[in-house]
């Protein structure tokens, strides 16, 4: 071998370890990178008990409360499997939604609910004008009432 | 017609060529930005979620996407340089790592300014922000590390070692919102294609465009700053025209 290619392979296995002890260390840290917990996984208990942790999913449908007072919000964190209750004093971020996602922080007390110390709003990958997320949501009612109004007339054979 | 493509790897003829090129690239990256920012900041329309503030994205997505980019072509002129002893190819890949480093800088700043109003926070420790962290961190790295050592060639080697294996990190970067749960939101531009408005995506490719013909000018300037410091005592440079004065 020239030297040149001696240099090549010396590199190339040089790269090739350093990625498979990376991938390794992710791997064995996979759950600690991971920046919340579903609530599954509350469920499940794989949360750290007594200590705060954060958890996230969709803010349910219907589900945000806001108390007398103005500042505490009571909200339901979905991930359309199992559900988590939370409760926040303080100001929400622009993006806080139902039906969006969200991330909280803090600890599960003696009532089972999240007492949490710090609300983020999660955003989707979706840009788009305000007409069109309106002209989806119409397209998207239109379908559901077409699908709903012609569910009874699906044994009817279509005439070729 | 046979093309020499060694001939260009010289310094002595690339000084002359990168020359002649910096222009073109400086005048059409200037059109471009321009271009662009009007595009993004008046005729693209507002967001249905975020209202004004996701126009930091014809900044955020283009900077994020050249960091990546750039290191990866750093790492390469690095190999390079370590495989066949070139000397341009080590000068190349020192004279983009700080217009890298800005890059690095610029998205973590603007994603910074971004996500306090829209998450609600400045910073938060998840994979996307962690890695493009150690981005930065790799950059200023790779410089300090080239001008810790006097001997250039040496430095050379060194730095080069620890740009190609720090080269595992940009992959880490790309993949990260998909492999982990992030705050940061997964891509928009896939290879799949994108869903995104058509005068937004204009706007983001045309600052993408606009920020690789800046970078290449800003990197062919610095490079022949470097080819001058590290050969200035060769004859050839003291017959350049503008070193007869």
């Amino acid at each position: 071998m020239k030297p040149r290619q001696k240099r090549f392979v010396f590199i190339a296995v040089a790269v090739a370890a350093v990625a498979v002890a990376v991938g390794l260390v992710l791997y064995a840290l996979r759950g600690n990178v991971n920046l919340y917990f579903t609530p599954t996984q509350v469920f499940n208990n794989e949360v750290p008990q007594g200590r705060s942790f954060r958890i996230g999913g969709l803010v349910e449908e219907g589900s945000v409360k806001r108390e007398k007072d103005g500042l505490t919000v009571n909200f339901v964190i979905t991930d359309t499997n199992k559900k988590f209750p939370v409760t926040y004093k303080g100001i929400l971020p622009d993006l806080f939604k139902e039906g969006k996602g969200v991330v909280a922080q803090g600890k599960v007390e003696a009532d089972g609910v999240m007492h949490a110390e710090e609300v983020l709003a999660k955003h989707d990958e979706n840009y788009m004008p305000p007409e069109a997320a309106d002209a989806l949501k119409k397209a998207e009612a239109a379908n559901a009432a077409s699908k709903a109004a012609a569910a009874p007339s699906v044994a009817v054979p279509v005439a070729k | 017609m046979a093309i020499n493509w060694f001939k260009y790897s010289a310094p002595t003829t690339f000084y002359g060529l990168a020359g002649k090129l910096i222009p073109w690239f400086a005048i059409s990256a200037a059109i471009l930005f321009a271009i662009g920012l009007y595009i993004g900041f008046v005729v693209a329309p507002m967001d249905a979620q975020q209202g004004e503030f996701y126009r930091i994205i014809f900044i955020h997505v283009p900077a994020s996407m050249m960091s990546m980019f750039l290191y990866m072509i750093m790492a390469g002129y690095a190999a390079l340089g370590l495989i066949f002893n070139t000397r341009l190819s080590a000068m190349m890949a020192s004279a983009i790592a700080p217009t890298g480093a800005l890059f690095a800088l610029i998205s973590l700043w603007t994603g910074a300014l971004w996500g306090k109003p829209m998450w609600g926070a400045w910073w938060m420790w998840d994979a996307r922000m962690t890695s493009e962290l150690i981005l930065l961190f790799l950059y200023l790295g790779f410089i300090a590390l080239h001008a810790s050592i006097d001997d250039p060639r040496r430095a050379d080697r060194a730095a080069a070692l620890l740009a190609i294996i720090g080269s595992v990190n940009v992959p880490i970067i790309y993949f990260s919102v998909k492999w982990w749960n992030t705050l940061h939101q997964g891509a928009t531009i896939k290879f799949s294609g994108t869903s995104m408005h058509v005068a937004m995506q204009q706007a983001m490719f045309t600052m993408l465009l606009a920020c690789w013909l800046y970078a290449i000018a800003v990197v062919l300037t610095r490079v022949r700053s470097i080819i001058l410091e590290r050969e200035r005592n060769t004859t050839w440079i003291t017959e350049l025209p503008e070193m007869k004065r």
